[in-house]
C-alpha cells in the first residue's frame, strides 16, 4: 500500500556508503598516515551482515550503475525522498568502522563518518537527519563523540549495532545513555552484528540468511537487557529505538517479560510496574521489515493489536534494502486510526530534536566542527 | 469434609498427557551401578566436565528453591526424585495417563570428556526405565544422548529403540554448533529411521557460546528468556540447514521452549527465504511448511496475555494439532493442568493439546 | 455467610500459621503479631497451594543496583511461581487492582459464643479466658 499522505518521516534510511577516499579528508594528519602506510585508506570497511550484492542489500531500482546499493544524493532524492513525499529521513550510516578492536582507530573513522554526514548530507540536503556513529565498545570514547556532535541538532539518534560486545543494558554502557538522555538524542539499535559472539547460542549458522533471521532473537535479548538492568528506570527519559528488527516477534516478548516479572520481581526489583507498560512507553520499532504473511491484512492488524499500543511504530523505507517492492512501503491491514502515528507522530515524539527543526522549519544549525 | 465437594472434584478430574516430567537422582551415588567402575571413579575424581565457571551449581542461581515448587520437595532428595511424591502429586492428583521423561541432567549432553558423556548416557537410560519405568507404567523415557558425538549417540539410539518405552530422543538444543550442522544428522538418520522424535530441551549449562549473540545476560530473568530465543534459532538452523528436505519424517519437539513466537518466526523465515533463495536452494519449500509439518511445541511455560483470547489466536495461527501439553514437575514455573489456560478451550481443542496430539507423536 | 471456629488462638503463634479446611476450602491462618489474618489457600494464578510457601517480606529498590527488604513476616509467595501476597490484604503485590487472594475475616472471640466449625465435633474445653479464632464465610 503506497503512503495515503505527505510529510511522512522515515526513520531508517541509509545512504551509499562514504568510501575510505571519502573519510580521509575527515581524518586528522596522524590517521591519514597511519591509513596510507597500512593500506587501510583502500578499505571498504563493508560489515559482514551486508554483503554488497546480496539481494537484501539493494534493491535493483536502489543501486547505482554499478551496482552499488544505494547511491548518492541524487539517487537518495529521486528514489528515497520523492516518491514517499518525504518530510524527513533519518540517515543511519552502519560503518564498518565500528567493527574494528582499535577502539581509538574505530572512534576516528566513526568521528570522521559523522563529520561526512554533516557536510556532504545533510548540509546538502533540509530533509535529512541523521544518527550518530558510535565505538560503543569503549563506553568513554563513545561519549566523548557523543559530546562532540551533539550540538548540531540534525543528529538525533546515537547508533549501536544490535550484535556487539556486550548486551547494550549493561551498567558499564551507562555513561552512553546519560549522554544520550542529556541530549536528547534516541538510542538507536540496528540489524548487524561485529560479529564478537556467534548469532546462536550454538554458534555460527552456515548462511547469511539464517544470520539475517536470527537477529530478531538479538533484537529481543537487546530489549530484555535494557529492562532487567533497569536502563529505564535510570534514564527515564530514554527512548529505545529498534531498526529493521521484523516487529512481530514483539508480543511474545511482552507477554513473557510481563509474566515472568510477577515471580522474579525480586531478583530485579527496580522494575517498578509491568514490562508492558515499560516497554510501551520507552522502546519503538521501525516499520521495515513487518515480518507478516504476503496479502494477508488481518494478521497485520491482530498482531498490532497483541502489540497493544499504537504509539511504537515508526516509518521506514529501510532504503536500500529490499523489504518492499514499488512505493508499497505500507503494508496492508494497518488500522486506518493508526496512521497519522505511524507515519509522523510517533517519530515526532520520539525524536524531539526532529521536533526543533519541524517547528522552526530551518535546519537545526550546522556542525561547528567538520573536520577535528 | 463436604462430601459433595470431593465428589464434584473427582468429576472434573482429568486424565491427559504430559509432554514435560523432571526425574532426579536422589542423590549422585543413585547412577553408580549404571556406571562401568572406571567411570564411576571418574565421577568421583573429577566430576563433570562443563562449560561453566562454577561446578555443581548453576551460575545463574534460579529463583524459587533451585527452580523448584517449593512444595515438591521429599524427605530425601530433591524433587523429582521420589516416586511416591510424584504420583502423589502429579501423576495421581493430576490425572497424567502418560507422562514424558526429560531426565536432563547427568546424561552427558553437555560433558566434554566424551567417552565418559557415553557412559553417562548409557547410565541415564539404563537408570530411567529402572527406577521410573519398570515401577510406573504411565512414564515414559526419552533416550538421552550426547549430542557431539553424533556416531556414539546414532548407535545409542539404535540400541535402545526396539524398547518402545524410550519414546524420543533427547539431546541439548544448547550444542556446540547449530543444531541443523550436517555433523548432527548420524542422529536424525537414526531417529528418523526408528520414528522417534527429537525431544529438545534447554538446560543450565552451555555448549560454548554466550546464551545471547552480544554476549552473557547478568540476570536469571534474562537467562531464562533465552531458552525461547534459543527455541528460534534451533528451529531456524534445522530448516534452513535442509534437515527436513534429507529428513522428511523426522519430528523434533522443543520442550519448555515457549512457542507463541513460533507463528511470528514462520513469517520471518518466509520472508527472507524468499528473498535470498538463491544462497539456500536445498531449501525447496517455504520455511513455515516444515514448521507446520515437523514440529510439535510443549506449552509450559504458557503465556498469559493481558487478554486470553489473544493466546488463542497464536494457537489458531500455529494450529491446534502443534501443541502438546506439558507440566513441568517438579519445576518453579509448572504448569497447572486445569489452570493453565484462561480461555475456554472446546471439547476438540482439548482433547488435542491434552492427549491427542502427544498420541500421534509418540506413538502410543 | 456463618461463622466457623477453626482454631484456638494459641494454636497459632506470632509469626506462624496454619492451613485448616472450612466447608471445603483450605484457609491457611496468619498470626502477625498478635493479628490474625486468613487467606484462602488456593493462588488465584494457578491454584497453587499458597500458604505453604515461604513467608518473607517485600522486596523494594531505589533503583537498578540497590535492594533492601521490608515487612518481613508480612508477605507470602506461593510455593510455585513465586507471586508476591500480603499477608494482611491478599493483595499481589504485582497486580494489586487485578489480582487478590481471597481473604477472610478473622475474629478473635471469647469462648461461649461460638457453635460452629470443625472443632466442633472434637472435645474442646472451653473457659471464659480461652479465646478462639473464629472466621466468617
Amino acid at each position: 500500500m503506497k503512503l495515503p499522505l505527505k510529510g511522512a518521516i522515515d526513520c531508517d534510511l541509509h545512504p551509499g556508503m562514504p568510501s575510505m577516499a571519502d573519510l580521509t579528508p575527515y581524518l586528522d594528519p596522524f590517521w591519514r598516515d597511519q591509513f596510507e602506510n597500512r593500506h587501510i585508506d583502500r578499505m571498504g570497511f563493508v560489515l559482514t551482515s551486508y554483503p554488497p550484492n546480496s539481494p537484501l542489500t539493494g534493491r535493483p531500482d536502489w543501486r547505482t550503475p554499478q551496482g552499488q546499493p544505494g547511491g548518492g544524493l541524487d539517487m537518495i532524492r529521486t528514489k528515497a525522498l520523492d516518491p514517499f513525499d518525504t518530510r524527513f529521513a533519518i540517515c543511519n550510516v552502519l560503518h564498518g568502522a565500528i567493527a574494528l578492536f582499535n577502539e581509538d582507530m574505530s572512534a576516528a573513522v566513526c568521528s570522521a563518518v559523522n563529520n561526512w554526514t554533516a557536510k556532504e548530507l545533510l548540509d546538502q540536503e533540509p530533509r535529512l537527519r541523521a544518527s550518530i556513529l558510535v565505538p560503543a565498545h569503549n563506553p568513554e570514547l563513545a561519549v566523548k563523540e557523543i559530546e562532540r556532535v551533539a550540538a548540531d541538532k540534525r543528529f538525533v539518534q546515537i547508533l549501536l549495532p544490535v550484535m556487539g560486545d556486550m548486551l547494550l543494558g549493561r551498567r558499564i554502557y551507562w555513561p552512553v545513555y546519560e549522554a544520550a538522555e542529556k541530549h536528547g538524542l534516541a538510542v538507536g539499535v540496528h540489524a548487524g552484528s561485529t560479529y564478537r559472539w556467534a548469532p546462536t547460542p550454538s554458534g555460527w549458522p552456515a548462511h547469511r540468511t539464517e544470520d539475517y533471521v536470527v537477529q530478531s532473537a538479538a533484537f529481543e535479548g537487546q530489549v530484555v537487557s535494557f529492562l532487567a538492568e533497569g536502563v529505564f528506570q535510570k534514564f527515564p527519559k530514554l527512548r529505545l529505538v529498534l531498526l529493521e528488527s521484523g516487529i512481530t516477534w514483539l508480543p511474545s516478548l511482552i507477554w513473557r517479560t510481563s509474566k515472568e516479572w510477577r515471580g522474579i520481581r525480586s531478583e530485579v526489583p527496580w522494575i517498578d510496574r509491568s514490562p508492558l507498560e515499560i516497554i510501551h512507553e520507552h522502546v519503538r520499532l521501525t516499520l521495515q521489515p513487518l515480518d507478516v504473511p504476503k496479502d494477508e491484512p488481518d494478521i497485520v492488524a491482530r498482531t498490532l493489536e497483541h502489540i497493544g499500543s499504537d504509539r511504537m511504530l515508526l516509518f521506514s523505507t529501510d532504503y536500500p534494502h529490499w523489504q518492499f517492492d514499488g512505493e508499497d512501503a505500507l503494508p496492508d491491514g494497518i488500522p486506518e486510526g493508526m496512521l497519522q502515528n505511524l507515519l509522523i507522530d510517533n517519530a515526532l515524539e520520539t525524536y524531539p530534536r526532529l521536533r526543533a527543526g519541524a517547528d522552526s522549519g530551518d535546519t537545526g544549525g550546522r556542525n561547528k566542527e567538520t573536520v577535528p | 469434609m463436604n462430601v459433595t465437594v470431593r465428589e464434584a472434584r473427582a468429576a472434573q478430574k482429568l486424565s491427559f498427557i504430559d509432554g514435560d516430567i523432571h526425574p532426579a537422582f536422589r542423590q549422585i551415588s543413585d547412577l553408580y551401578p549404571f556406571l562401568p567402575a572406571r567411570w564411576r571413579e571418574h565421577m568421583q575424581t573429577y566430576g563433570e566436565h562443563i562449560r561453566q565457571g562454577l561446578t555443581g551449581q548453576l551460575a545463574y542461581p534460579r529463583m524459587m528453591a533451585s527452580g523448584m515448587r517449593a512444595d515438591a520437595f521429599p524427605e530425601q532428595g530433591p524433587p523429582g526424585s521420589d516416586l511416591e511424591l510424584m504420583r502423589k502429586q502429579h501423576l495421581d492428583a493430576n490425572g497424567v495417563e502418560t507422562g514424558m521423561l526429560v531426565a536432563l541432567s547427568k546424561g552427558g549432553m553437555e560433558e566434554r570428556n566424551l567417552d565418559f558423556a557415553a557412559a553417562l548416557s548409557r547410565g541415564v537410560n539404563d537408570w530411567q526405565i529402572e527406577h521410573w519405568v519398570e515401577p510406573e507404567p504411565r512414564l515414559r523415557a526419552g533416550i538421552v544422548v550426547p549430542q557431539e558425538d553424533a556416531a556414539f549417540a546414532a548407535s545409542e539410539i539404535e540400541r535402545r529403540a526396539p524398547d518402545r518405552r524410550f519414546v524420543q530422543v533427547i539431546f541439548s538444543p544448547r550444542a556446540t554448533d547449530p543444531i541443523g550442522h550436517r555433523r548432527y544428522w548420524p542422529i536424525y538418520e537414526a531417529a528418523e529411521r526408528n520414528n522417534l522424535p527429537i525431544g529438545l530441551h534447554s538446560a543450565g549449562f552451555s555448549g560454548g557460546h554466550p546464551s545471547t549473540p552480544s554476549g552473557w545476560p547478568t540476570y536469571y530473568m534474562q537467562e531464562h528468556y533465552s531458552f525461547f530465543t534459543a527455541m528460534q534459532t534451533v528451529v531456524t538452523s534445522l530448516i534452513f540447514e535442509g534437515v527436513f528436505e534429507r529428513f522428511p519424517k523426522l519430528k523434533v519437539v522443543p520442550i519448555e521452549g515457549g512457542f507463541t513466537w513460533a507463528p511470528a518466526l514462520g513469517w520471518r523465515m518466509d520472508k527472507h527465504w524468499e528473498r535470498m533463495r538463491s544462497e539456500i536452494p536445498h531449501v525447496k519449500r517455504p520455511p513455515s511448511e516444515y514448521l507446520r509439518e515437523n514440529f510439535w511445541f510443549t506449552t509450559q511455560p504458557i503465556e498469559e496475555p493481558a487478554k486470553p483470547e489473544h493466546l488463542a489466536e497464536i494457537i489458531g495461527w500455529l494450529g491446534w494439532d502443534r501443541l502438546i501439553f506439558s507440566s513441568d514437575y517438579p519445576h518453579w514455573d509448572f504448569d497447572h493442568p486445569r489452570h493453565a489456560f484462561k480461555f475456554h478451550l472446546t471439547d476438540e481443542q482439548k482433547a488435542a493439546v491434552f492427549r491427542g496430539n502427544a498420541k500421534a507423536v509418540y506413538g502410543l | 455467610m456463618s461463622r466457623h471456629v477453626v482454631a484456638r488462638a494459641d494454636e497459632i503463634a506470632p509469626g506462624t500459621h496454619k492451613v485448616i479446611e472450612v466447608k471445603g476450602r483450605e484457609i491457611g491462618v496468619f498470626n502477625l503479631g498478635g493479628e490474625y489474618f486468613a487467606l484462602s489457600n488456593r493462588c488465584p494464578h494457578e491454584a497453587g497451594p499458597m500458604c505453604s510457601g515461604k513467608v518473607t517480606g517485600i522486596v523494594l529498590s531505589d533503583g537498578p543496583g540497590t535492594y533492601r527488604i521490608e515487612r518481613l513476616g508480612e508477605f507470602v509467595r506461593c510455593p510455585w511461581h513465586g507471586w508476591e501476597f500480603d499477608i494482611r490484604t491478599g493483595q499481589s503485590y504485582c497486580d494489586p487492582k487485578s489480582t487478590k487472594i481471597r481473604s477472610f475475616q478473622v475474629k478473635l472471640e471469647p469462648g461461649e459464643e461460638l457453635v460452629k466449625g470443625p472443632y466442633v465435633a472434637e472435645t474442646f474445653p472451653v473457659t471464659i479466658e480461652e479465646k478462639y479464632l473464629v472466621i466468617e464465610m
